[in-house]
Formats: C-alpha cells, sequence, structure tokens
C-alpha cells in the first residue's frame, strides 16, 4: 500500500518526534509513504480568515496527489478535517471547482476528485486492521491506563470527518487496547484539547487544557494519548507552561500513538522519540514486558 | 594615469561601502533601542564570540563548512543540480579570473615565474573562466526569464547579471579585437622581435596574417608556403615562447574570425582602446557598487554560512544574535529557494501581497531596520507578510547561505506588532505558534498586540447597541445577510428555531458561570442575530473569536444547521470588514 504523506506543518520543528516515529511505525506494518516535496500548508489556519486561500492551499495538495495517481494519508486532525473538506467541496461544487482549478492551472495542477483522504489512525483500522495489528505486536503494555483523545476534526463534523461514530467512537480506543494498554472511560473524552484558542486567547485555552488533563487523572489515566499535532502540542508543550504560569502541580504526560503503537511493535524508544516529549513520557518504558 | 585614478576611486568606494556596510551590522536592529544591544558592546561582544569560537572545537565545525557549504556549496546542490552548476560556473570562474587575471600583477607573476597572459595556459584558462561565468549567466537568464521557477526578479537581479554579462562580452570582445588589431600587432612586434631586417619583418607579419588571423593592410594573401615558412622561422625565435597560437583563446579567436571583415576599420577607429575602457570601468563600477548591491552577498554569505554553523539561539549572546540577522539580511542573494519551497505560497495568489513570499521579505525587513518608520501601508503589508506563515521551517531548511529565515520572521513580526498597528491575523490559528513562543516574550509585548487587534475590532463595529432596549431594525446590514446567504454553509440557518442545544453543546460556553456576560453571544444567538442582519454585535462577541470549531454545536443542532461553519463564514467577513475598514483609515 502506498500513500503520499502530508506532513503537517507544525511537526517539522516543533514535534519532530511524530515524523520519526510516524515512518517508523508505517515502515514496520508495510505502509509506503511517498513525500511529494511541493505540498504546501493544508491551509487550516486561514480557515476563519480567508476561505478562499484555505481551499486553494488544500486543492492544491489534493491535485498534486492526483497527478502522482496517489490517495493522501495525513497524520493531522486539522489536515484531515481540512483536506477532507476541501475535497468534498471541489466534488460537489463544479462552479467553485472551477474557479479554484483556474488558479491551481497557473502551475499546470488541476484536481478532478480522484483522491480520497485518509487519517493514519484510519489506515491503521481499516487497512492493516486490528489483527493485522496484533501480529506483529512483539511486546504487551500491560497494566497502562490510556486517556484516548480523538480530537474534533477526526470526528467532526460527522457529514466530512467519516472515521467514525461522532457520539461513541471505539476504533481509536481499539487501536489503543491492541497494545495491551487499556483504554479508559473519561467524560471529556470528546472534548476540544483548547489549542485552537492558543495564541489568542491563552487564559480560556488553559482552562479548557487543564480541565480535561485533571478529568483525565482523576479517571485514573497514566497517559493521555493523542493522534495529532495541534492536540499534542497542547497537552504537552502547553501543558508545561501551564504548569509555569498556575503552578499546577497535576502533570499527565501524553503520547503520540504512533509512538505507543511503536514500542509495542519492539521500535526502539529513541526512534520514536519517547525522550523528546517535554513533559517526561520515559516512564511508558516500565509497562514494557 | 585615468586608469589608475578610476582604480582608487572605485577601491575607495567599495571600502568606504564595506565599512558602511559591515557597520550596519553593528549599528541597525530590529527591535527599538536596547541598552544591552548598543552597537559599541556589540563590537565587542562579537570580537568575543569570534575569539571563543576560533579556539574551541567549534573551529572544527567552521572548517567543515567552508569546505562544504562555502566552497563546494553543498546547499545548493542539495536543492537543484541545474542551479549547482550555475553557481559553481559564476563562483569559480569568476573568482578565479579575479585571482588570475585581474590581480595578475600580485599574484599570477609572483607565483609563476615565466607568467604572460598570452602563454597558455593562461591564455586557455582566461577564456574558459570567462566562459564558465558566461553559461552561469546563461543559466541565471534562462531561469529567471523562461523556465516557469517562482521567481521574482527586482532591479538588483537585473543589475548583478548585466554587471557580470558587460564584463564578460567587453573582455572576450576586447581580446578578440586585439588578435586581428594590427596596431596592436606592431606594437608587440616593436616590443619583443629580435630583428629589425625588413625582410624577416614581413615574412613574419605574413604569417601571423595567415595563421592568427591578424588584419594587415601591408600584406596580403594568399601566400607563398615558402614565405609562410620563413614566417613560421622568424616566429619560433621571436614570439612563440612568449605568445601561445591565439587560437587557444577559443572565444575571442571566433569573434575575431567574425570581426575579420571589419578588423582594418576596428582598428583604425581605436575600438580595442574604447573597449578596454568599457571593460576596466565595467569592472571598477562593479567593485564601487559591490558594497551597495546584492553582489555584496560575496562577503555576507559565507559568513552567514559560518556564524550559522556555530551560533545558536538559545546559547549564543543576544547581541551577537541582532548582529547576525542584520547581517543575515545582507546576505540574502534573492536566489528564491525560499519562496520555492514555502508552504504558504500559494496564498499569495489570493491574497494581494508579495510579502507573503519569503524571498521578498528580506528587502523590506532591511529597508525597517534602517527606518522603523516606513509609513502605515508599509508596515501594514509587512507586518501582514510575516504573519502568513505556517512556520514549518522549510524556508530555513533550504536556504543556501544557511540564513535562519524563521527567526528573522519572529523577531521581525514582534518588532512590527510593537508598532501598534492592528493585526486582523492575531485571532486565525496561526497565532498558535506565536504562542508556543510565549516565554520567549516579555509578557506585555506579547499580550499588547492582542489587545489592540480586540480593540480595533471593536472601533470598527458600532452600528447595532444590544444593550439597547429596543433592537432599531433600520440599522440591520441588509448586505451581510445577502453575503452570508450565497454559501450553502449558512442556508441552513434559516431552520433555526432558537432551541439553544448548540448553545448548552458549546464547550465555551459551558466553561463560563455567566456565559452573556463573559461572550456576549452565544452561539444560537449568533444564528439568530445573523438572520436579522445585526453584524457588529456578533463581529465583536467574544464568543466569535472564542469558537474552538471543535464542531461540538453543529453536531448537536437538530436541524442541521451548519452553525460552526456559519461562524467560521462570520468571521471571514469580520476580517474582511475589518480589512477595508483599515485600508480606509490609511489612505486618509
Amino acid at each position: 500500500m502506498k500513500l503520499a504523506l502530508q506532513r503537517c506543518c507544525g511537526t517539522s520543528i516543533y514535534l519532530k518526534q511524530y515524523e520519526s516515529s510516524t515512518d517508523a511505525v508505517l515502515k514496520a506494518l508495510g505502509v509506503e509513504i511517498v513525500d511529494i516535496k511541493q505540498f504546501s500548508c493544508c491551509g487550516y489556519p486561514l480557515k476563519n480568515f480567508r476561505y478562499r486561500a484555505y481551499l486553494l492551499s488544500s486543492a492544491r495538495n489534493l491535485a498534486l496527489a492526483e497527478k502522482e495517481h496517489l490517495n493522501i494519508m495525513t497524520m493531522c486532525n486539522c489536515c484531515y478535517g481540512s483536506l477532507k473538506h476541501a475535497d468534498q467541496i471541489m466534488k460537489d461544487h463544479p462552479s467553485e471547482r472551477k474557479e479554484i482549478n483556474i488558479v491551481l492551472n497557473r502551475e499546470g495542477l488541476e484536481y478532478a476528485g480522484g483522491v480520497t483522504v485518509r487519517h493514519v489512525l484510519d489506515i491503521l483500522f481499516t487497512e492493516i486492521g486490528i489483527e493485522g495489528i496484533r501480529k506483529k505486536i512483539r511486546k504487551e503494555l500491560g497494566g497502562l491506563k490510556i486517556a484516548t483523545h480523538y480530537g474534533c476534526h477526526l470526528l467532526r463534523p460527522r457529514q466530512v470527518a467519516q472515521f467514525d461514530n461522532p457520539a461513541a467512537p471505539a476504533k481509536f480506543d481499539d487501536l489503543v487496547e491492541v497494545t495491551g494498554a487499556k483504554s479508559i472511560s473519561w467524560p471529556e473524552k470528546l472534548e476540544c484539547c483548547g489549542s485552537p484558542l492558543w495564541g489568542i486567547n491563552d487564559e480560556l485555552s488553559l482552562d479548557l487544557t487543564e480541565r480535561k488533563i485533571l478529568d483525565a487523572k482523576r479517571s485514573g489515566a497514566d497517559f493521555l494519548c493523542v493522534a495529532c499535532p495541534f492536540c499534542q502540542l497542547q497537552f504537552d508543550r502547553v501543558q508545561r507552561i501551564l504548569h509555569s504560569r498556575r503552578g499546577t502541580k497535576e502533570t499527565l504526560p501524553s503520547i503520540l500513538y504512533t509512538q505507543l503503537i511503536g514500542l509495542a511493535l519492539g521500535i526502539d524508544g529513541k526512534t520514536l522519540g519517547i525522550d523528546k516529549n517535554e513533559i517526561d513520557s520515559t516512564g511508558i518504558l516500565r509497562y514494557l514486558s | 594615469m585615468f586608469f589608475t585614478a578610476s582604480l582608487y576611486i572605485s577601491l575607495g568606494i567599495f571600502l568606504f561601502g564595506l565599512i558602511y556596510k559591515v557597520s550596519s551590522w553593528f549599528r541597525l536592529t530590529l527591535d527599538g533601542e536596547i541598552e544591552a544591544l548598543r552597537p559599541g558592546k556589540r563590537v565587542s561582544a562579537s570580537l568575543k564570540g569570534i575569539l571563543f569560537t576560533l579556539f574551541s572545537r567549534k573551529i572544527l565545525k567552521l572548517v567543515k563548512t567552508f569546505f562544504f557549504d562555502v566552497l563546494f556549496q553543498s546547499r545548493i546542490l542539495r536543492e537543484s543540480l541545474l542551479r549547482w552548476v550555475m553557481h559553481g560556473c559564476l563562483f569559480w570562474g569568476f573568482l578565479l579570473l579575479f585571482l588570475m587575471h585581474a590581480l595578475e600583477k600580485y599574484i599570477s607573476y609572483s607565483l609563476f615565474k615565466d607568467y604572460s597572459p598570452t602563454l597558455n595556459p593562461f591564455l586557455f584558462l582566461r577564456n574558459l573562466f570567462g566562459l564558465m561565468v558566461m553559461v552561469g549567466v546563461g543559466i541565471s537568464i534562462y531561469r529567471r526569464f523562461f523556465l516557469k521557477v517562482p521567481l521574482f526578479t527586482n532591479r538588483m537581479d537585473r543589475y548583478a547579471l548585466f554587471i557580470l554579462a558587460l564584463v564578460m562580452l567587453s573582455g572576450f570582445f576586447l581580446e578578440g579585437v586585439k588578435i586581428g588589431s594590427h596596431t596592436a600587432y606592431q606594437s608587440m612586434v616593436e616590443e619583443y622581435a629580435v630583428t629589425a631586417n625588413e625582410k624577416e619583418l614581413s615574412v613574419l607579419e605574413s604569417y601571423w596574417v595567415e595563421k592568427f588571423g591578424v588584419v594587415s593592410s601591408r600584406v596580403r594573401g594568399p601566400f607563398d608556403r615558402e614565405i609562410l615558412a620563413q614566417g613560421r622561422e622568424v616566429h619560433e625565435v621571436a614570439c612563440a615562447s612568449c605568445h601561445s597560437r591565439p587560437q587557444w583563446a577559443f572565444i575571442s579567436y571566433s569573434l575575431a574570425k567574425g570581426l575579420k571583415p571589419l578588423g582594418g576599420l576596428l582598428d583604425r577607429v581605436r575600438f580595442p582602446l574604447i573597449l578596454w575602457y568599457v571593460h576596466f570601468l565595467a569592472c571598477f563600477v562593479g567593485l564601487a557598487y559591490l558594497p551597495f548591491s546584492r553582489m555584496f552577498h560575496l562577503i555576507a554569505s559565507p559568513l552567514s554560512l559560518l556564524a550559522n554553523a556555530v551560533m545558536d539561539s538559545k546559547e549564543s549572546d543576544p547581541a551577537n544574535l541582532m548582529t547576525k540577522q542584520i547581517m543575515e539580511l545582507d546576505a540574502c542573494t534573492h536566489c528564491g529557494t525560499c519562496t520555492s519551497r514555502c508552504a504558504v505560497r500559494i496564498w499569495a495568489e489570493e491574497i494581494p501581497n508579495l510579502k507573503i513570499l519569503p524571498s521578498e521579505k528580506l528587502g523590506p525587513l532591511m529597508a525597517f531596520a534602517r527606518a522603523k518608520n516606513l509609513g502605515e501601508e508599509k508596515i501594514r503589508n509587512l507586518q501582514e507578510g510575516l504573519y502568513l506563515c505556517s512556520n514549518c521551517y522549510r524556508c530555513t531548511g533550504v536556504c543556501p547561505v544557511g540564513i535562519n529565515l524563521q527567526e528573522l520572521w519572529f523577531k521581525g513580526r514582534e518588532a512590527l506588532l510593537g508598532r501598534g498597528i492592528p493585526e486582523a491575523l492575531l485571532l486565525s490559528p496561526l497565532s498558535f505558534y506565536r504562542g508556543l513562543r510565549r516565554e520567549d516574550l516579555e509578557g506585555k509585548i506579547y499580550e499588547k498586540p492582542l489587545s489592540v487587534i480586540r480593540r480595533a475590532l471593536e472601533d470598527a463595529c458600532t452600528g447595532v447597541d444590544l444593550q439597547a432596549s429596543l433592537l432599531d431594525i433600520q440599522k440591520a446590514d441588509k448586505c451581510f445577510k445577502k453575503d452570508l446567504g450565497l454559501s450553502d454553509w449558512s442556508e441552513s440557518s434559516s431552520f433555526c428555531f432558537t432551541c439553544t442545544t448548540c448553545s448548552a453543546a458549546c464547550p465555551v460556553v459551558r466553561h463560563y458561570p455567566n456565559p452573556p456576560a463573559a461572550l456576549g453571544l452565544t452561539p444560537h444567538q449568533i444564528i439568530h442575530a445573523a438572520l436579522l442582519g445585526f453584524s457588529d454585535p456578533i463581529f465583536k462577541s467574544n464568543m466569535l473569536w472564542s469558537c474552538l470549531g471543535c464542531y461540538q454545536c453543529q453536531e448537536a443542532c437538530p436541524q442541521g444547521v451548519r452553525v460552526t461553519d456559519v461562524l467560521y463564514q462570520i468571521k471571514n467577513m469580520a476580517m474582511e470588514r475589518l480589512k477595508i475598514k483599515s485600508l480606509a483609515e490609511t489612505r486618509s
């Protein structure tokens, strides 16, 4: 299986461990990824500022992938939501498609609607399958309690995301549990991590993040687990800022799903960058058996 | 005399320019005047830094960078083979010509005992190096003007290509017409010929006319075999030891052949002399103007590569970091690599602001460093361009001269925001990255731009006052309803029966004990106000700018209203409104 990987802009410097762990896990599971050098930002940051600039960015990446006859896989919920939404607009609205394609034509590109956008969790769950993954598990993370955080744009809006039941999702939990860990139930599970307001309204953003962290901790979690760079940066880097700004004592480290499954697949912690997370996550190695 | 005078004048201007530019690295800042960054302190900090580096293990890194990045230019090779060939030709061709030919008095003559510009290998090499430069110029013109690479060619780029081409072409033509020139031939005979015998001189001239393309009015071919054989003998005794066959100057010789029909005329109007003037004057103009042109990168770029190899934004002295950043602005060659790899380059197709493109930000940033009062419109444009960046660091990764562009954007952005001109983009998720670096900024510097834009938003939206007991429907914004109605996102709004489910589902609303007080309007009220056309209260409501875009409201709506998407669209409209308003203010 071969896919074009949309790397999120935020990962290249702030979250290198997401890139290295994703590369390693996909290799171990036999998914071939292609890096299209000309890929642009998905446009998500401009969705509420210049909608057309957003649409253009996403459509451009779709066109580039189409040219290579590849589907796109994202490792970010916001890229996923943006690309998927743009794909639908391009497919359902001939007039918008025409206008966008006029601009894309200037660099010899055109999007005809032949690409499917997938999230890395979707590839793992649907294409490799829980049983497929289980066969490759080398080590179990028994006794580990995980607060699984889906992230908004993987589930909502349902017409766009189409990953799982947005009210009662289970796929990510299954993916977590295949490692031997337990995905706990926690009341704030489906809420936003707070990152969209980070940098705009920091106090509110911290309130929302703190609320989730405390809830997960009270529900017995040892770790948060996410599959989106924005969520991870919020739960990791911003949690550290939360501690320093508010003197919060309660700490709950967050781990990327590709790091978690990577450990279970027997990939070494260094490649997965377990030590690169800002909130010390190396404690997870104790659960490996 | 004229030659020497113009050489010293241009050298003087060059040195003045060099001192002026290098001193600007220590004088200018992107921030305002900060005590720790006074020029004197920066000079001593840099000397200290350089000394420490030279006597530490980092010296190894410097040597490695010098060979791989400065001489071999591996960073260009990584990006494109064609560009590497282009730049290698320009760099090595020009450098070797400069050392061997321009500085022959000081280098070639003292290095090679029997050096003579008319002897091989020098005669040949001069043409070879010249050809390399011309190939470089040719590829550059091809890339800039014919290939569809996203490059923005400015005045400086054109100047650089022009002056290089002028120096090279005048050099080739000068050599070419000298090969054919009888005057040049005659002066060589007078200086070097060991004989004064008329017959010997005549056979020698015949030989040079036949074999080496001299255009003579005294002897005319076709020549006797016998005469040529005698001519050759004289040539070998008198000339050959100091003059290789002119054919070795393969480009100039071809030019001489082409110019042969004009040979006599060119010589009579003293064309070689004219070309000589053009050639050295072009060189001197290039030299004098070098510190003020993009060619200054010859000096600044290697320094940028070396400095970035050993400096670190966390460990290095802040004074040195500022000095380095100003130097980096000079190091930019305007090659456009950053722009070609920019993740948001496509935004410039929709937002008419060239300063979105990395390669187009450095010039204005330098202008800003020189004079902080650029005028509001320019600052607005540059500020927007600097903010429209997804922080992917690709520009920094690919810059052939190793400029830490992302850090320049960060510094420049904050310096501009400090001027107090509202920046609407602060309310977009692009601010996430600014937030991640809030610890690098003082609290006040961080908070102020956010409050400036919120205030600007309030000032721009004074249409309808929700506190009034009776809302005046006459004041409703009819265009707003129409614009909103255009999108399929929002036509669903008309199904709203104000059940408040969306507001109950909103995590932001749920967070506050008294949502109306904290947020102004809650989501269902926004939908309702939108249907009535009360745009201003929505635009300035805290709710709109506290929306996470998490789609909880939209998922919960029993009527299928696309609440979040409508909020997105309203934000787009608010931004448009702000932009029009600020443009109008700038103009007036």
